[in-house]
């Protein structure tokens, strides 16, 4: 079986500089891949390069196998990759439910109808509703998005992230700006949701990434300088010196 | 984490019509069908046609702008190539080319307009915001210029006429009165504005409101927002299509202005005025507007300045628009405090608009000074016959409207008040001492 997502000498440059230089990666079907590396290494252009947001410079990205080149982003999504955004981004003037809603319809198959009547699906409404409830967000339902605060706009995030039941889910930062309390939530959350899924995961909290992770990847100044499970990665002399030392002494 | 079960949501049941979802449209069509008994003069009738085309055109023009987000500066054109496209059908008929009943034609219209926003939205909905906005702006420009080239479709200078009186008659009306055409457009007004409504209900029209606010991450859930925005378009075209054909059927004839700027605009105000962010906002901006064309235009030469003054108050203070202060009193509402807001109310927006009245009064006097034939002294306003010379007339209306402005600003206190008070929940209120 090929990986769920691999990366093969993928690379980005914005003007003459380099962001992302040649990199690769493999992450297997079901697993929680999470990448960490110091700010500015690249790690959100990493996740915009798979999921089509930005062209690559040169390279390519396989889901399942299939090349995403040339694809949009509408279309890598169609084939089940879903992602949130490190700066929350929902529909702010609508309703939290429609939010989710939005989310759902193109899985359900409704693409551009306009034939049918959003509030005569049972399952559009239902599962919108049951993804509320997942994210604790059924009591603040029919608020404008724009409203909740900042944890619950970003449980909503995650929640429109993952509506549309797509298997290889792709998470940045999270919990970013969050307190103790809420990042627990948010994990446990995580944890939840994406049960027998594809999660990557991008975290700069030491804690949340080796609860959670499967294997890590450490990004620095655009390329991978190890890949692994959570306790070889930690105990890389490499990484030690380039990051992780640093963001250890911090837990 | 709370029991399913005692959810309200767990509860909810889904689809099935309400009584509160279609008593608007029993209501809006009752109304519709009575009208013309409560109305019935010529002049009253001419009105309300007028007034219902301009609804069906300020709705289509809203599924741009408060659906889709998209701020067209063109839409006239849509209106007119429907509009004209009916009147060479209309013409067709007289000349016995094709039989069909004259309430077909509004349908024809409206395909006419789906056709040419079809062609038109392919490059035109690459993108929203300003970049959609200049290209509105010129087609609009460029369809209104080509009415004097392309004389064949738009009838060059004296535009299009025709005879509504030959189509196949319906139930024996051949659609010689007024009345007639009332009723034929009024259906129609149900019609368009129904279906407008059952298509933001669909789901390329929920997800015109997705990629209104946030056209990138609709591109992460799997649509595309172009082709949102596409399919938006195209319906709003289908709907202005439909008033051009209701538009031809009243009045018979279409000419350059009816793809001009200047309507484009007009069309843009109305909306904007009436509200964007209620379904019938529009529909309210359509009838305060016409309102004010038609009856304040009898009345004085400065209608358009008023008309000009309400708009910027209404962007400036209610961008809302008129449905959005209506809308503001339904917390209040609910919480069963309407009543403690009328004193106030009337306290402060009394005296403001008894200021307004006396600054309009200002602008007559003046314009009536500077544009009355010489020795015309005498004018009438409000009911009041005296001499725009006259200087006690000057001295009474600068001090009513310097006293009544000072009023409501003495009142405007108690009123936000009374406002932040009618706006707490009433559990709310109980710690207040
Ligand atoms: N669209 C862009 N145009 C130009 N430069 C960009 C663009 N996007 C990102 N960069 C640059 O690429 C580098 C990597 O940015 P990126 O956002 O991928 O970092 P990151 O690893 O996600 O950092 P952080 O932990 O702060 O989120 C930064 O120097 C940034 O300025
Ligand atoms: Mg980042």
């Amino acid at each position: 079986m090929s990986p769920a997502l691999q990366l093969e000498n993928l690379s980005k440059s914005f003007g003459r500089t380099e962001i992302i230089r040649g990199l690769n990666l493999d992450i297997a079907a079901g697993e929680r891949h999470a990448i960490i590396g110091p700010n500015g290494a690249g790690k959100s252009t990493l996740f915009n390069l798979i999921t089509g947001r930005f062209a690559p410079s040169g390279g390519t990205v396989r889901l399942h196998g299939q090349s995403l080149r040339g694809l949009s982003p509408y279309q890598i999504n169609r084939l089940g990759l879903s992602r949130s955004f490190q700066i929350t981004n929902i529909f702010p003037r609508m309703s939290v439910f429609e939010n989710v809603r939005c989310a759902l319809l193109w899985s359900l198959g409704y693409k551009y109808s306009f034939w049918n009547m959003v509030s005569r699906s049972r399952a559009l409404n239902e599962g919108a509703d049951a993804i509320l409830d997942q994210i604790n967000l059924l009591a603040r339902r029919d608020l404008p998005a724009g409203t909740l605060s900042y944890a619950e706009q970003r449980a909503l995030e995650i929640g429109i992230t993952i509506a549309g039941g797509a298997d290889v889910i792709m998470l940045d930062e999270p919990t970013a700006g969050m307190s103790n309390t809420e990042t627990d939530y948010i994990v446990g959350l995580i944890r939840k949701v994406t049960e027998g899924k594809t999660l990557m995961i991008v975290e700069h909290d030491m804690g949340v990434v080796f609860g959670l992770a499967d294997r890590i990847s450490v990004l620095v100044y655009g390329q991978i300088i190890a890949s692994g499970p959570p306790a070889e990665v930690r105990a890389n002399r490499r990484v030690q010196e380039a990051y992780l030392g640093a963001a250890l002494e911090d837990m | 984490m709370t029991d399913r079960a005692e959810h309200p949501a767990a509860r909810r049941r889904y689809g099935g019509l309400t009584l509160g979802a279609v008593a608007p449209w029993v209501i809006g069509a009752l109304l519709l069908a009575v009208m013309p008994y409560v109305f019935a003069s010529n002049s009253a009738i001419t009105i309300m046609n007028q007034m219902a085309i301009t609804i069906v055109f300020a709705l289509s023009y809203n599924m741009l702008l408060g659906q889709g987000g998209m701020l067209s500066f063109g839409h006239a054109v849509y209106m007119g190539v429907g509009g004209f496209g009916a009147m060479h059908v209309m013409n067709w008929m007289e000349q016995g080319v094709i039989a069909l009943p004259l309430p077909v034609l509004p349908l024809i219209a409206g395909l006419f307009g789906l056709g040419f926003a079809a062609a038109i939205g392919i490059f035109s909905t690459r993108r929203a915001g300003t970049v959609f906005a200049m290209i509105s702006l010129g087609i609009g420009e460029l369809v209104a210029s080509s009415s004097v080239i392309v004389v064949a479709f738009f009838g060059g200078e004296e535009g299009v006429s025709g005879d509504r009186t030959y189509g196949l008659p319906v139930f024996g009306h051949d659609f010689g009165s007024q009345t007639e055409i009332y009723y034929l457009i009024a259906g129609w007004l149900l019609i368009s504005a129904l279906l407008m409504y059952l298509f933001s209900r669909t789901p390329v029209g929920r997800m015109a409101n997705a990629v209104r606010d946030n056209p990138e991450r609709a591109e992460f859930l799997g649509y595309s927002a172009r082709w949102v925005r596409y399919y938006s378009f195209c319906a709003s075209g289908f709907f202005a299509g439909i008033a051009g054909g209701l538009f031809a059927v009243n009045y018979e004839i279409l000419t350059a202005e009816n793809l001009d700027l200047n309507t484009s605009g007009t069309i843009l105000l109305i909306t904007f005025l009436g509200g964007t962010g209620f379904f019938f906002g529009p529909i309210i901006g359509a009838i305060v507007f016409t309102l004010l064309q038609t009856v304040l235009s009898l009345h004085t030469d400065l209608w358009q300045l008023y008309v000009g003054a309400l708009f910027v108050l209404t962007v400036m203070f209610f961008p809302g628009g008129l449905a959005g202060v209506i809308m503001m009193h339904v917390p209040p509402w609910r919480y069963g405090k309407v009543r403690a807001l009328i004193r106030p109310y009337l306290a402060a927006v009394l005296p403001a608009a008894v200021g307004l009245l006396g600054l309009a009064s200002f602008l007559e006097v003046l314009f009536h000074l500077r544009n009355a034939a010489r020795g015309e002294e005498g004018m009438t306003l409000l009911w009041v016959h005296f001499s725009s010379h006259d200087p006690l007339v000057w001295g009474v209306i600068i001090v009513v409207t310097v006293a009544a402005f000072w009023l409501a600003r003495r009142n405007a206190p108690a009123l936000r008040a009374a406002w932040d008070f009618a706006n707490t929940p009433p559990g709310a209120d109980e710690a207040r001492p």
